[in-house]
């Protein structure tokens, strides 16, 4: 045991520094997936039948399309066609994952927009407001309950994911304890035990995290606020991007 | 059609001051179905006009029509002299409406639905300040001393913090009234506003709704079953079946002795079902 706690102490700066990186992959790629999740559901509910399919083909092409093929994309090919290159492959990997986890948050705002009742809209209408007030002062308040669990699946996917920035040499957390192992093999299960309850712990923070935010949006609209537990059971619809 | 002398009369009156509303020929289909076919009538200023027929006959879209939450399949309402459902482009041609527009003419229109359809995302004082501030541009205090005025008038000034949800459905229904007041509609149309509420709730509503209309000159489109409430509050009643008006005149003179034999059909089973 005390083999593994030297262990520990030798890795720790090293793993700390791919956290940071896991952790700035992992917000800034959930910032611009939930920009992006607006914009493309917002748009797939456009009366105008060009900037519905507009959304409908972004969203099921990266759907459809794998995330590392997308990272290899923005770092290797990305600067031959376009002539551009990010300064930092951190940057693709940011771009790669909003884009992804942004189409399959497009639909989460669709189906949370759907399941607001349309005599809310219709009172929306009475009361004369614009489209944008509609949307900004009634239904998207109301919508994010409906939204914050399924958000919170796809966050929780887009941390795990966020690991295949390796391929790409962005050194983050699981870089960090396959260096390790590189440098000592002996310490392979010391390093990679404790990134796999890094991870853990990262994903339960966010599980916790959004947990509240669930359950204040949902008494803020006078609903049942949903039964605490340790971990939600995962929904098989929500499947990965990866 | 069967009218009476009063109505007539209301008929000459309006034609004088010019109709706050008026169906030309209006026609509404779903598809196949013909909801409203032709239909014509007009609404003074001030006048408060009850709307009655059987399931189907129309009501609701009538009043959907003119809150603009439907098209017209075709024919024009005009509202206050203006086209509701169309607008004179640069040539005066008259063409459907626009968004722009339709705002301008909503802002003379107001609804309380059967089903409340309060904001849960707000409380009760928010909900009825939350349009005049940002549809009216009224300040926050401006708005919260309306919002109070109307509270009162709706018999609930110490509700202003309570959530919607914890509400009773004749609570909810005042609270529709009091936001539907607030943004200054000069007509209210009200669609079975007390056919949701358990019976021991339903005075209440129709109280508050008596006090306005005694105290107001606000044109009122309102559909109900319950005779009473419109004998009080109105003094037109039109009877539609099959989106047609098969009888009008006043509540006293229609409800007593009605001509048509399907009103009198209508009548009795509204007395018998309730
Ligand atoms: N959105 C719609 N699509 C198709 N048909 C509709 C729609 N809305 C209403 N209808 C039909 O139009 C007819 C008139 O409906 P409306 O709601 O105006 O009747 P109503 O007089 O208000 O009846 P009730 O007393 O039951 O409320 C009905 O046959 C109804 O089924
Ligand atoms: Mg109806």
């Amino acid at each position: 045991m005390g083999d593994f706690f030297t262990t520990f102490a030798d890795a720790l700066p090293q793993l700390l520094s791919g956290i940071r990186i896991t952790l700035i992959l992992t917000a800034s790629g959930a910032v611009l997936a939930l920009v992006l999740s607006f914009l493309f559901g917002l748009m797939s509910r456009s009366r105008s039948i060009m900037v519905r399919g507009t959304s409908r083909v972004i969203v099921e092409f990266f759907r459809g399309t794998s995330l590392v093929v997308q990272l290899f994309w923005f770092v290797y090919a990305m600067p031959i066609v376009t002539g551009f290159q990010l300064d930092d492959p951190v940057y693709a990997g940011i771009i790669a994952l909003g884009l992804n986890y942004g189409a399959y948050g497009a639909e989460v705002v669709r189906g949370g927009l759907n399941a607001v009742p349309q005599a809310q809209w219709e009172a929306t209408i009475a009361l004369n407001m614009t489209p944008l007030q509609r949307l900004r002062l009634v239904i998207v308040p109301q919508a994010m309950a409906e939204m914050i669990p399924p958000f919170g699946n796809l966050l929780i996917q887009l941390l795990k994911a966020s690991s295949l920035v390796v391929l790409v040499g962005i050194a983050d957390l699981s870089f960090e304890a396959e260096k390790i192992r590189l440098t000592n093999a002996t310490e392979a299960t010391a390093a990679f035990s404790i990134s796999l309850v890094l991870y853990f712990v990262l994903a339960w923070l966010l599980n916790t995290g959004m947990r509240a935010w669930e359950g204040h949006a949902k008494a803020k609209l006078g609903r049942p606020v949903p039964r605490k537990r340790l971990l939600q059971p995962v929904r098989a619809d929500q499947g990965g991007a990866v | 059609m069967a009218t009476d002398t009063t109505a007539a009369q209301v008929e000459t009156d309006t034609q004088a001051l010019g109709p706050v509303v008026n169906f030309d020929k209006v026609v509404k289909r779903y598809g196949e179905l013909t909801v409203l076919d032709e239909l014509d009538f007009s609404v003074k200023p001030g006048e408060r006009v009850t709307l009655i027929g059987p399931s189907g006959s129309g009501k609701t879209t009538i009043l959907r029509l003119l809150m603009t939450l439907e098209k017209v399949t075709d024919g024009v309402i005009w509202v206050e002299g203006e086209p509701l459902s169309h607008m004179r482009d640069s040539g005066g041609e008259l063409v459907p409406a626009n968004e722009a527009y339709l705002r301008q003419m909503r802002k003379r229109i107001g609804m309380v639905f059967q089903q409340f359809n309060l904001f849960p995302n707000m409380n009760v004082l928010r909900n009825i300040t939350e349009a005049p501030v940002h549809v009216l541009g009224l300040s926050k205090d401006e708005a919260a001393v309306r919002a109070r005025e109307l509270l009162e008038l709706v018999g609930l000034s110490d509700k202003e913090n309570a959530h919607p949800s914890k509400l009773s459905g004749g609570q909810q229904q005042r609270v529709a009234i009091a936001r539907a007041l607030a943004m200054r509609p000069d007509i209210l149309l009200l669609d079975e506003v007390t056919s949701a509420l358990d019976p021991e709730l339903v005075a209440d509503v129709q109280n508050v709704l008596r006090d306005i209309a005694s105290s107001t000159d606000i044109t009122m489109l309102i559909v109900t079953h319950e005779m009473h409430f419109a004998r009080d509050v109105s003094q037109r009643v039109l009877m539609f079946d099959k989106g047609k008006i098969i009888e009008e005149g006043t509540p006293e003179r229609l409800f007593s002795e009605p001509r048509e034999e399907r009103t009198q059909k209508f009548l009795r089973a509204v007395l018998e079902g309730r």
